[in-house]
């Protein structure tokens, strides 16, 4: 009979699914997301409400930027360990300047640093082809050493946080917080970028073929340096954010960020080897990071325990990945 | 003669300049001698043992970034078990905390192989997990080391017939980094599977296609970079006297010191002498610097530039050898 051939031959239901998740990532994602509000809820009754959702949206803020630096690296085969550090670098140096500095000098001295670590990092990875991991990894231990040094010029000075850091990092206006006002539009900028812009596109094909990015004709350099001066500039915008939200300046402000943010842009499904991802998983990865760390805190779960699943959530995300691609 | 010097023509050049460095820190602090020079080895101990780690799989073509981390937690879990406990408790952990070194090692081997998620990603998943797992034996700083241990590293080795003024310059610290790097490579160097390790790093398909088993010469390669950095994590057990969990500056430092010693990023190329004399060179100038009374923390940026610095040199080199 010919109905044999009009039906296709039944999938294995294990393959359909990893089929619909590689096709449509963003559906598990939520879907996960909302499993793990929903046994937040079971665990605290009533702790989701209006005020709680507030509250996470705020603190997942700042990681979802910094996942963004990630999302961006990683696109093109990189990462950027160093966004912990610069983000405390600008977050410390503007407090400390804020002090007895305009705020827009402040604000341009607590950038310069950002500029700078990017740089470097672009020139390391671009130009002498450092493997980016080892190259971040490098600034960032050299940042450290520069903000311990500079912490001693401003000992006696003090440090303040700017009302407008504070009311953008901690104000809630009719139940939104402030620090929409900065994401949203950021967020919408890097979306834009990586899918409708030629530097977006660039990303990608970095990423996936190197070589013949090269060949027909980009230059690798350029693409890279833009790149990492980009994340760096946004883990410093980042620092000021969060310093406003945290409210006290110190030289390890951001580091316990580094982790999660590489971990939300592999959730998000951002592949770590390049070429595949986007921003607005990393988004959702950020949401579910931030939930199951209220989650792990309820549980009364040590701080060493959450690095260990964070560690292996990216091993596992990878791992499952990996076996999508190898599938198709 | 010229042939040696051709094959070790990198080595030697190293340990040239180790001497120069020598002579500057004579220059700069007459009166250094060997009472500094057994500080020099014993600050020298816990960063050779995460290079040795580093070396091992950098030459069978990976790299290991859970180096500090395991360093960590092998240091942690050695200082909580000897805290309090006996003098001869000690004799069962140190063979405990190895031996945990190893078979983490191999873990992450054994997922590099079986998960075939690159290298990179695995050991950067293990640092994340090793780091919390040390978090979890020891929330701060603390424990102990029994006193024969913290003995071991302090001091010079008493040879009998050698007059006081050399036997100073022989640190026991010295000794034990000798020691226990020769009771494992040079076996390792003259064995199938140190020839296999050197093969995988070299080429993996050619090496898979000459019969060598790749995936487990590939585990043993990251259980002894595990055993190493059990051995770094016992030394700064050993040289501090309580555990740490937090991991220190290791791993950057271990991935500098095997290009500034001559092992290619690549793998298959160098060997272990030339890391571990990169490692001398490395801490030397870091001494030379607080000699000249340079701020610690300026130090430590100076350091880190040259680090840097250096790991770029190398894949340029690497680049350059490609083309």
């Amino acid at each position: 009979m010919s109905s044999t051939a009009i039906t296709p031959a039944p999938v294995p239901l294990g393959r359909r699914l990893k089929r619909f998740m590689a096709d449509r990532p963003l559906i598990p994602l939520v879907i996960l997301l909302v499993i793990l509000v929903v046994i937040l809820q079971i665990l605290r009754p009533g702790i989701v409400n209006e005020r709680w959702i507030a509250n996470t949206i705020k603190f997942a803020i700042p990681l979802a930027i910094l996942a963004g630096c990630q999302t961006m690296t990683m696109l093109t085969g990189g990462i950027d360990l160093s966004v912990g550090t610069v983000a405390t670098m600008s977050a410390f140096i503007m407090a400390t300047q804020v002090v007895n500095q305009d705020p827009a000098v402040a604000f341009l001295l607590a950038m310069m640093p950002a500029v700078l670590i990017g740089l470097v990092n672009g020139i390391g990875v671009g130009v002498f082809r450092v493997h980016p991991l080892i190259m971040t990894l490098g600034t960032s231990l050299i940042g450290t050493g520069c903000l311990q040094v500079y912490q001693r010029t401003v000992i006696a000075s003090g440090a303040k946080i700017p009302d407008f850091l504070a009311w953008l990092g901690t104000g809630v206006t009719y139940g939104f917080p402030n620090a929409l006002l900065l994401f949203v539009p950021l967020a919408a900028l890097i979306i834009f970028t990586l899918a409708r812009t030629g530097f977006g596109r660039l990303l990608y094909a970095v990423g996936d073929n190197e070589r013949a990015t090269r060949l027909s004709g980009v230059q690798y350099w350029q693409v890279i340096t833009a790149l990492y001066i980009t994340s760096s500039v946004l883990a410093g915008i980042t620092g000021l954010l969060y310093i406003g939200l945290i409210k006290a300046p110190s030289l390890s402000l951001a580091e316990p960020l580094v982790l999660p943010s590489v971990a939300a842009a592999v959730i998000g499904g951002t592949s770590i080897f390049g070429g595949r991802g986007g921003y607005t998983g990393t988004i959702i990865g950020a949401l579910i990071l931030t939930v199951l760390t209220t989650l792990l805190t309820i549980l009364q779960m040590p701080e060493g325990a959450r690095r260990i699943l964070f560690g292996l959530i990216v091993l596992f995300v990878t791992a499952a990945y990996l076996r999508i691609v190898e599938e198709r | 003669m010229s042939h040696f010097l051709r094959r070790q023509g990198w080595v030697t050049g190293l340990f040239a300049l180790l001497i120069v460095l020598f002579i500057a820190t004579k220059l700069i602090q007459p009166g250094y001698g060997s009472g500094d020079f057994g500080s020099l080895a014993r600050a020298v101990l816990p960063y050779a043992f995460a290079v040795a780690a580093q070396t091992v799989v950098v030459i069978a073509g990976g790299i290991d970034l859970s180096v500090a981390a395991m360093m960590a937690l092998t240091s942690v879990t050695a200082a909580s078990m000897m805290a309090g406990a006996s003098e001869e408790y000690a004799l069962f952990v140190v063979p405990f905390v190895l031996a945990m070194g190893f078979v983490l090692g191999a873990l992450n081997g054994l997922l590099i192989v079986v998960t075939r998620v690159p290298d990179i990603v695995v050991t950067l998943a293990m640092l994340f997990v090793l780091q919390g797992a040390a978090l979890l034996v020891l929330g701060a700083p603390g424990g102990g080391a029994a006193e024969w241990l913290k003995a071991m590293i302090s001091g010079t080795v008493p040879i009998p017939g050698l007059p006081d003024t050399i036997d100073a310059w022989l640190p026991k610290a010295l000794l034990v980094l000798v020691v226990c790097l020769c009771i494992v490579w040079i076996p390792l160097r003259r064995s199938r599977l140190g020839l296999s390790i050197y093969a995988i790093g070299s080429s993996e398909l050619a090496a898979f296609r000459s019969g060598v088993p790749v995936a487990r010469t590939r585990i043993i390669a990251y259980a002894l970079s595990g055993l190493f950095a059990a051995m770094g994590g016992l030394a700064l057990t050993m040289s501090t006297g309580i555990g740490a969990p937090i991991p220190g500056p290791y791993l950057l430092a271990s991935v500098a010191a095997v290009v500034l010693g001559g092992v290619a990023l690549g793998g298959g190329k160098g060997g272990l002498l030339g890391p571990i004399v990169a490692v001398f060179v490395l801490r030397l100038v870091r001494t030379d610097l607080t000699l000249l009374a340079i701020d610690p923390n300026v130090t430590a940026i100076i350091e880190g530039l040259i680090m840097v610095a250096v790991v770029m040199f190398g894949a340029f080199i690497t680049m350059r050898g490609r083309q």
